[in-house]
């Protein structure tokens, strides 16, 4: 298995994601429609023999480059990333979910060529459309054109993360309409919509302070206009945050896994209401300065209200996280990627008898700790590191007192019951012998500091008896293999 | 014994789920939006090499540093697409070969992921490459070097990808990988990168001669130092020497594949996909050679006939891929089986050991067993845990039951020298009544 022992495997898909998450709604869903509208304003501003403001519209055009720029670099590649990420850290669940909502996201991708091919059209036929009122007006048109496909490929991902989270009809009921209908869904979009138009606006605000001089005549219109677009949505954002926040616990109740209720849950929830308040808040602040007084703004004060917004998604995002746990795909698949109806096999048998990688089929006293190491990786290494972030030792720690020794027979006794203490976490699938063998590795590795070093340094283990060798030696391999 | 482990076969067990279409539609969908993607891929790589040479070439003449520029533009272009356009085929064969692709981006996993930052690094250069042409005007070796960084980069991705690519058809060689340099090394990776490169440019020569020799391009107005038909055919003869090159790395290909994938059909379609390139190779030739006004006459057969030739070859890419690792699938599927067979009758096994577990009618017998299962993580009967003593909760609550009870539900924190407790909200009346009998049986001696 591929396993990062420092950053931590599930870091590594939420750095790429909420990346890809803050640029999409920032620079992409919410960010194009404003410059649409700054474009028409253009119009408005004309001269009488010009087809638009030209200074306005070169400032439009130039917001648009930042864009474009990273929304087609970065942007689009931290997509790509996710699914990479995914592919490395979650293989089971990634490949379980594309053969269920392969056309969900077959149809996302028409969704999203068409958008690529409109952001090339409008960014690239700006200037050739300033000839005349009448290419100009379409070159608006295309802007709309593309803020709306923009947003439908916001919408669609989200349908998409909603049945995928929705575990009650997700063996049933594979269709769009599941997503559509799912209790979180509508307010979720009502939520993101205006989160995005109001991140954006930030960013455009701080932008337009940035690219212009007091007293150019450019500056204080164009603060003014962003300033209008922030107090319209600041107010949205905060009413789609409070609906979102009502459905949330009633919907996940119903709906989602046991992680709900859990302290940890309760931390991240009230931070995230305390974000909801302020970073609206925040906003309405700076653009009503904006607006009125745009003569005392300076560029630090745009930093506020942004960072406040990236913030504000960045915890939402992890709220919305920690509710599936303790399941990757809710009640089929935990977040250990060893299926839930597999666990009775596990139990008999134990885990490392049906893993293809483990150099370990059995346990033997002399092998207890390498065999640990095996049952580690393949039942904890997921969320959790040896000495890195979620350290196995440190949540063991925090238990049983700072630099204490660990006792085996403790963590023995804690490890197959936290499921019921800690509804976050998946019931431990092995069998005691295993149980052993990993309390006993993760003394040892507290003892000697050692690391675990995941398949993309050290390769792979062939598990003695699942191995291509092994299987056509046996006379009849269509048998269970029962192992003692 | 290391060395028998380290060469052992591994035999995984599939995603128990259904292909989401036919097997034959989505193997249609790999190949043609494969195609579609490398296109994209062949004329932003090869598009990025020829902007090199030619702004090299325009230190000297300055006409090619204008040449140069107007390819770069395309460069910006053909990578959106070629980015958006790959999602479709990493869907297909995330579906298809979902264990076999998976087991390879492990085993590469620093490099795998590495393409995203990579990739990202070599867009922005290009960008800053193409937007910098006026301001780096008197600095060209820097302005060149931006350029050559991120050629270096777009050369260097597509050997990611291709190590992955080969590495899946491999499971015999999957023991024996440890990391990326070590996947390089399998044999028949370099010759498959080669024509890859050479690919890139022979298409990167097509698209050119099209794009600068099409009637709505304004060459003379953007090129002013240089002549349309020279161009064209400097494109042509970029395809025709790469192609050429194709005809002697194309054997090396094949007798470099391990030889478990070839057989009689792979050789026909491949065969038969060289000999269709075979006649536009003539064509470009008299093109070539022939006068200024005949240059188009047969470029759209030209077209054609190359678009099948990749057709063919893309096919045939999946003729090996499917012949390679069929013998491995029908045992995965096997074992995939013979796992779930296993797991239902453990399961089933399960369930009537359950059914057979007596049923206690003594309160704190019952209670003994919520306690075992929620408590005894953190308590012990008569020493502290992580949490105190069963013995001092009795002595605690003396007879206050409900606040026992109300305590286990939503605890708060006391000591210092403890982490706080989790609620058990999820416990039924029932389950704390017998909880709470047994805690405080406990307590008297």
């Amino acid at each position: 298995m591929f396993h990062l022992d420092w950053l931590n495997d599930r870091m590594l898909i939420a750095v790429i994601a909420i990346l890809h998450v803050l640029i999409n709604h920032g620079l992409a869903v919410g960010f194009i429609p404003f410059i649409a509208w700054m474009e028409y304003k253009g119009l408005q501003r004309s001269g009488p023999h010009e087809v638009t403001d030209a200074r306005w519209d070169a400032l439009a055009h130039r917001l648009l480059f930042v864009a474009f720029l990273i929304t087609t670099t970065v942007g689009a590649l931290t997509g790509v990333g996710i699914w990479f990420s995914a592919s490395l850290v979650s293989p089971s669940s990634i490949g379980s979910l594309i053969r269920v909502f392969y056309f969900a996201w077959f149809t996302e991708w028409l969704v999203f060529v068409t958008e690529v091919v409109l952001i090339l059209l409008y960014f690239l036929t700006w200037k050739r459309s300033n000839r005349s009122v009448q290419a100009k007006a379409r070159h608006i048109r295309l802007g709309v054109a593309l803020s709306i496909f923009s947003w439908i490929t916001m919408a669609l991902i989200v349908s998409i993360l909603g049945f995928m989270m929705d575990p009650g009809n997700w063996e049933t009921d594979k269709t769009f309409l599941t997503g559509f209908s799912n209790p979180i869904y509508l307010p979720q979009l009502a939520f993101r919509t205006p989160v995005a138009m109001l991140v954006a606006g930030t960013f455009i605000a701080f932008l337009i302070m940035l690219f212009t001089r007091r007293g150019d005549g450019l500056r204080e219109p164009a603060l003014k206009l962003v300033s209008k677009w922030n107090l319209l949505w600041a107010p949205l954002s905060l009413a789609g945050a409070v609906l979102y926040y009502r459905v949330l616990p009633e919907a996940m109740a119903a709906n989602m896994s046991t992680a709900v209720g859990t302290m940890e849950f309760a931390a991240y929830y009230d931070l995230l209401r305390w974000f909801f308040l302020l970073a609206p808040l925040a906003a309405v602040l700076v653009a009503a300065t904006g607006l009125w007084r745009p003569r005392a703004v300076r560029p630090w004060m745009m930093l506020v209200p942004m960072l406040g917004a990236f913030a504000f998604l960045g915890i939402f995002e992890r709220v919305r996280e920690f509710v599936r746990k303790p399941y990757v795909i809710g009640g089929y698949m935990y977040s250990n990627l060893l299926r839930e109806e597999d666990y009775p096999l596990y139990a008999r048998d134990g885990v490392l008898a049906h893993a293809t990688y483990t150099a370990h089929a059995s346990i033997t006293e002399s092998n207890k700790v390498d065999a640990g190491r095996d049952v580690f990786m393949l039942t904890c290494s997921r969320c959790h590191t040896t000495h890195g972030v979620n350290s196995i030792v440190d949540v063991f720690e925090r238990m049983y007192g700072e630099g204490k020794p660990l006792d085996p027979a403790s963590m023995a006794a804690y490890i197959p019951n936290m499921h019921n203490g800690r509804p976050y976490m998946p019931p431990f699938p092995g069998n005691a012998a295993e149980l052993d063998a990993l309390t006993a590795y993760i003394a040892h590795v507290q003892r000697t500091g050692e690391a675990l070093e995941g398949a993309q340094s050290t390769g792979i283990a062939v598990n003695p008896t699942r191995s291509l060798e092994h299987l056509a030696g046996q006379a009849a391999p269509t048998q269970p293999l029962a192992i003692k | 014994m290391l060395i028998l482990l380290q060469a052992a076969t591994p035999v995984p067990h599939d995603i128990p789920l259904p292909l989401p279409l036919p097997q034959g539609v989505l193997v249609a969908l790999l190949v043609t939006s494969f195609l579609a993607h490398l296109l994209f891929v062949n004329m932003m790589v090869g598009g990025s090499m020829v902007t090199l040479w030619a702004q090299v070439k325009g230190l000297r003449d300055r006409a090619y540093d204008e040449l140069a520029h107007e390819v770069a533009k395309t460069i910006t272009v053909n990578k959106s697409l070629a980015v958006v356009l790959g999602v479709a085929p990493l869907l297909t064969i995330n579906a298809l070969y979902t264990v076999y692709f998976y087991s390879a981006n492990a085993l590469t996993g620093t490099m795998w992921i590495a393409i995203i930052p990579l990739v990202s690094v070599a867009f922005l250069l290009t960008y800053l490459h193409k937007y910098t042409w006026q301001a780096l005007e008197r600095n060209k070796p820097l302005h060149i070097a931006i350029l050559a960084i991120a050629v270096a980069v777009f050369l260097f991705i597509p050997l990611i990808f291709l190590v992955n690519i080969n590495l899946m058809l491999f499971p015999e060689k999957w023991g024996t990988v440890r990391g990326f340099l070590s996947a390089l090394t399998l044999p028949n990776v370099f010759p498959r990168y080669l024509h890859f490169i050479f690919a890139s440019l022979s298409v990167t020569g097509l698209f050119l001669f099209w794009y600068l020799g099409r009637a709505s391009y304004p060459f003379e107005e953007r090129l002013p130092g240089l002549r349309r038909a020279d161009i064209q055919r400097k494109a042509y003869s970029l395809t025709l020497a790469a192609s050429v090159v194709q005809f002697l790395l194309g054997p090396l290909v094949l007798l470099t594949l391990p030889s478990k994938g070839v057989s009689w059909t792979l050789v026909l379609v491949i065969f038969t996909g060289a000999g269709i390139a075979l006649p536009a190779m003539w064509w470009m030739w008299k093109a070539i050679t022939g006068p200024d006004e005949a240059i188009n006459r047969h470029s759209g057969k030209v077209l054609l006939a190359m678009s099948l030739t990749v057709l063919f070859m893309g096919s045939g890419r999946h003729v090996y891929r499917a012949t390679a690792l069929a013998p491995h699938q029908a045992l995965m599927a096997e074992q995939t089986k013979a796992f779930h067979e296993a797991s239902a009758l453990a399961r089933a096994q399960a369930a009537a050991g359950a059914k057979a577990a007596p049923v206690s009618d003594d309160p704190a017998a019952a209670g003994l067993a919520v306690f075992t299962q929620n408590c005894s993580a953190c308590h012990k009967v008569d020493a502290k845990l992580v949490g105190p003593p069963v013995v001092e909760m009795a002595r605690i609550y003396g007879s206050d039951r409900d606040g026992l009870k109300a305590w286990i539900k939503a605890p708060g924190k006391k000591r210092p020298d403890a982490p706080q407790m989790p609620g058990f909200p999820q416990l039924s009346p029932d389950q704390l009544e017998q909880l709470s009998a047994y805690i405080f049986s406990v307590s008297k001696p």
